[in-house]
């Protein structure tokens, strides 16, 4: 991981575009520490305005009742589920072809919180499947795909922790997590493909939402806010990791030239 | 061409000669099979009608018990060093392994099945078509069990994790090879479709494992 250190005067030397400027694990904590706190705002505000506008705002369904306002948790949670497994597969690729360090640490970072992200969107999916078909759970086919999906974060999660050697189970990761892409077109379409009890895209559809403007602007204030959210945690998992990373290396390289006492100085402290 | 079918060869000989490993896939299948009436009940219309999704669970587990030993064994030996500085394409070697696998252990699997189904009072005339349904599936079970078995490859005795990390693409599998068998026993629907949909997973399974496994075992050894 000695190239998590790479500092600005190196990178600087040569001619670099735009986005390695950004992801130069220096630049990356600096800009990320900078940002963190106007983005946490930002995420607390719209968060807080899009449960006020589901929650309150937002008439009740003339079927549904009351009962439709899990919509703005459920319907962002699944949107996340997959927005965070496309950001883990952009990350793998890119981990895999520039064998960049720091997307190998965006697509750990993500893992977990689309495994959160997932779980919600089944959690509050089962909540509201108990009043409104009846039951908590049915095996269609998109709550099957999607508990595919958490199964599938949950093996990224096992298989990098089974893995001793760090730079390995990114790797490993990496093909694992491209391999399970083929799941999003699955969960995706699995609503127009089979004839399920989950109802189809009202959202995002040529001929426009199905929903009524009343729900959509808070659904969409919410997804908003979701998106901010990850950002947000995104971000802070990620700097987390490359502490982690260089406090490593800096205790194997003080254990190297035999100051082992300061190394433990520094595991203690 | 010719070292191609070396490797499928010796991977053959090498399968057979072992013996103890069908054996013990086998004899797995036969507990598995033999554990369901104890624990739901004799009653054998029940049983019938789980009959088709048992023996389908039942052969998915069997073969995932023998594939995370695909490569392992080269490993150990040095054999794989050898195969993958080798002039054959390491997605052909690959191959030739998983298919091995599939004629060493899924194949005496599937026939197996039809005998373990009497247990379940599975309809005897029917027999063809499980075989039939099967023989479609478990070549993408050995082709996608090999991904599994080279991810978990430097784990060691990653038999579990790769069970965790395979069944959930073990699923497709198992849904469309169950809609098929259903479908094609009287069921609701015509069989044609899901059978075309299970053929079409096997071939996506022959032709893309076989990348994807290589590239996680060059990953692990070439950097």
């Amino acid at each position: 991981m000695s190239d998590i250190h790479m500092n600005e005067r190196t990178s600087a030397a040569h001619g670099q575009t735009l986005v390695q400027r950004f992801s130069n694990p220096t630049r990356f904590m600096a800009w990320s520490g900078r940002l963190l706190p106007f983005l946490s705002a930002l995420t607390i505000g719209v968060i807080g305005f899009g449960l006020y506008a589901g929650l309150i705002m937002a008439p009740p369904d003339y079927q549904q009742g009351e009962t439709v306002r899990i919509m703005f948790v459920h319907v962002p949670a699944a949107w996340l589920a997959m927005f965070t497994y496309l950001t883990v597969v952009v990350s793998s690729v890119g981990f895999l072809i520039w064998r960049h360090p720091l997307a190998d640490v965006s697509a750990k970072a993500a893992v977990p919180l689309g495994a959160a992200f997932t779980f919600l969107a089944l959690v509050t999916g089962s909540l509201w499947g108990r009043p409104m078909w009846g039951t908590y759970w049915v095996w269609d086919a998109r709550l099957t795909s999607v508990l595919v999906l958490f199964f599938l974060y949950l093996g990224l999660m096992a298989l990098r922790n089974a893995l001793e050697d760090e730079l390995l189970a990114g790797k490993l990761t990496a093909v694992l997590a491209i391999v399970g892409s083929v799941i999003l077109p699955v969960i995706k379409f699995s609503v127009d493909w089979w004839s399920t009890l989950h109802q189809p895209a009202s959202v995002i559809r040529l001929d426009g939402p199905t929903l009524h403007a009343s729900m959509l602007w808070p659904l969409l204030v919410m997804a908003v806010g979701f998106s901010l959210f990850f950002a947000t945690v995104h971000l802070m998992a990620m700097r987390n990791e490359v502490l982690r990373r260089r406090l490593i290396s800096l205790q194997r390289g003080r254990a190297r030239s035999g100051r082992a006492s300061t190394a433990a100085t520094v595991i203690e402290g | 061409m010719t070292a191609f079918l070396a490797v499928l060869r010796r991977d053959l000989q090498l399968g057979v000669r072992e013996g103890g490993a069908l054996g013990t896939a086998l004899g797995f299948y036969l507990v598995v099979i033999a554990i369901l009436p104890l624990g739901l009940g004799p009653d054998l219309d029940l049983l019938q009608r789980i009959s088709g999704g048992v023996l389908w669970i039942g052969l998915l587990l069997s073969s995932l018990l023998s594939i995370d030993r695909l490569f392992a064994h080269d490993l150990e030996d040095g054999s794989l060093d050898v195969l993958m500085s080798g002039a054959l394409p390491l997605e052909l070697v690959v191959t030739a392994k998983a298919i091995a696998h599939f004629l060493v252990f899924g194949l005496p699997l599937v026939l197996f099945a039809p005998l373990l189904g009497l247990m379940l009072n599975f309809p005897l005339p029917a027999s063809g078509v499980l075989v039939g349904t099967m023989a479609l599936g478990a070549p993408a079970v050995s082709f996608v069990g090999a991904i599994g078995a080279a991810l978990t490859l430097p784990v060691g005795r990653g038999g579990l994790l790769l069970a965790l990390l395979m069944l959930p693409f073990f699923i497709p599998i198992l849904i469309f090879g169950i809609a098929t068998l259903n479908a094609s026993l009287g069921g609701p629907g015509s069989a044609a479709t899901p059978a075309l949909i299970l053929t079409a997973l096997t071939l996506a399974a022959l032709v893309l494992a076989p990348f994807a496994a290589a590239f996680a075992l060059r990953v692990q050894f070439r950097g």
